[in-house]
């Protein structure tokens, strides 16, 4: 170590200040520059943290289901009426929707309906809530050897959650849709008009543009677009919910507040992708490139 | 609070007395202590982006840093120095997915300002430190509105960050409470 004498050792430690502070000018330059540096360096801590969190995850949901069930033991009175009113109703509709598919099924064997093909998914859980102020995401732990790419679709069991924006080896992050970020290709089911869905980091994304003549509806429910080649068509993203100002917003159907497991699906979809998605595993690149050529 | 050991202590004058013999395990224990401050903030910090099912936890975060970093610039800044300080504030930021670079000049300044206001800061009692914080805290919400608003090129509702600052300020009476605490125990490294 060398030896300094004392002033010269405390004009070094007055200069630190000013030299971190010009350095931290200096990394949000950088971040702006090179936005792969910034991603890069959340994955390698998201790949460090989500195998500590995922095993923090498990006591904690004890914890939360002890309180959860704590405050449900004392609504348990009003919830069984709910639930029986709710059950009559349910058990109506489950009638409905048995019928609508017998005659759906037969419909499309008359006309020889071609199948979707199934979607491939893997099931992860949330381990940590990484959004901030301005940012809505959430981190998933994966497996090592998981095939989950960029620009793949989580969903919850209720409906759309979001789009994979960074895969590390272990963890993979999710934007949700309500995200400032966020722009999802919708299609109103009622009247069949195409919009966008604009995150605004509210709970609540906002309904844009819109054709003219079509009012969305309240209530009425929003599905994805297969529009730009991102989304499957028809995946149930939420309803038409009027804000206090008059501004059409759609409310999730997917509980964003309280995500603990989400299903990753695979459409094969490439539509829009960043410059540097290309970052996959080998076997992915192979079925991307063969995806271009048919595709020609 | 007794600003003296404190200021000697940040300035490496040692005080006559008996001391023990700085044994391996004499060194290590002085080290964790003195190293507490910093380690505890990190380790908040991770704690507090782990899925906890609070309401505000992303505010909550940034409230947290904004405390402990003042509380410990200003009470033990020779265990809160300004390299200790970036790196946290670089936690912070991948952590919570903002733009790289945000809460490390916010809390820089911070860190800065309590620096330049200690002398006076340590020597008076509760209620004015946090009232100077609570000025401090809103200050740094109004500059992470500007530098993300900045960063991202987009106008953004000033809310969400506002509210960080109005959190940190309830937050600090709490916050202080165990961490001054911390600060005369197991902080200390004379206990050692």
């Amino acid at each position: 170590m060398i030896r300094l004498s004392i002033p010269v050792r405390q004009a070094l430690a007055r200069l630190t200040l000013p030299v971190l502070i010009a350095v931290a000018f200096g990394l949000m330059l950088l971040g702006k520059a090179d936005t792969l540096l910034a991603e890069r360096a959340r994955i390698a801590l998201s790949d460090a943290l989500a195998p500590i969190y995922a095993v923090m995850a498990q006591p904690l949901d004890h914890v939360q289901l002890l309180l959860r069930n704590g405050r449900r033991v004392l609504s348990v009175f009003e919830d069984n009426a709910r639930l029986r009113q709710e059950n009559e109703r349910l058990r109506h509709w489950q009638s409905v929707a048995l019928a609508l598919d017998t005659e759906n099924a037969r419909l499309k064997a008359n006309l020889h309906w071609i199948p979707d093909p199934q979607a491939h998914y893997v099931t992860a859980r949330v381990v940590a809530d990484a959004g901030g102020v301005y940012a809505r995401s959430v981190l998933l732990a994966a497996g090592p050897n998981h095939h989950i790419t960029k620009g793949q679709i989580a969903l919850d069991d209720r409906g759309l959650v979001g789009r994979v924006t960074e895969v590390g080896s272990r963890s993979v992050r999710v934007l949700l849709i309500t995200d400032l970020n966020s722009r999802i290709p919708v299609t109103l089911e009622g009247s069949g008009a195409r919009a966008m869905l604009m995150g605004t980091n509210g709970p609540r994304p906002r309904l844009m543009h819109w054709p003219e003549g079509v009012h969305p509806m309240e209530g009425e429910r929003v599905v994805t677009s297969a529009e730009a080649g991102a989304f499957p068509p028809g995946l149930i993203v939420g309803t038409v919910h009027y804000s206090a100002t008059n501004i059409p917003e759609v409310q999730p159907a997917a509980r964003l507040d309280r995500l603990e497991i989400v299903r990753i699906f695979d459409y094969g979809l490439r539509g829009v992708l960043s410059p540097e998605a290309g970052d996959g595993p080998p076997a992915w690149h192979a079925r991307h490139d063969r995806r271009q050529i048919n595709g020609r | 609070m007794d600003d003296r050991p404190i200021a000697e202590a940040s300035r490496g004058i040692r005080r006559p007395g008996i001391r023990p013999r700085p044994s391996l395990w004499r060194q290590l224990d002085m080290s964790a202590r003195f190293s507490f401050p910093a380690l505890s903030t990190a380790l908040l910090l991770l704690l507090l982006a782990a899925p906890l099912g609070l309401d505000c936890q992303a505010a909550l975060q940034g409230a947290v840093a904004l405390g402990c970093v003042f509380f410990w610039s200003v009470y033990r800044p020779s265990s809160m120095p300004p390299l200790a300080v970036f790196l946290l504030g670089v936690l912070a930021d991948l952590l919570s997915a903002a733009p790289l670079g945000v809460a490390v000049l916010i809390l820089l300044l911070l860190h800065g300002t309590a620096m330049r206001w200690r002398r006076v800061l340590a020597r008076q009692g509760f209620i004015p430190v946090w009232l100077v914080f609570s000025a401090l805290a809103l200050a740094a919400a109004l500059l992470q509105w500007l530098l993300t608003a900045a960063l991202t090129f987009r106008l953004l509702p000033p809310g969400p960050a506002l509210f960080i600052g109005v959190l940190a300020t309830g937050l600090y009476p709490l916050l202080a409470v165990a961490l001054i605490r911390a600060h005369q125990t197991l902080a200390e490294p004379d206990h050692a």
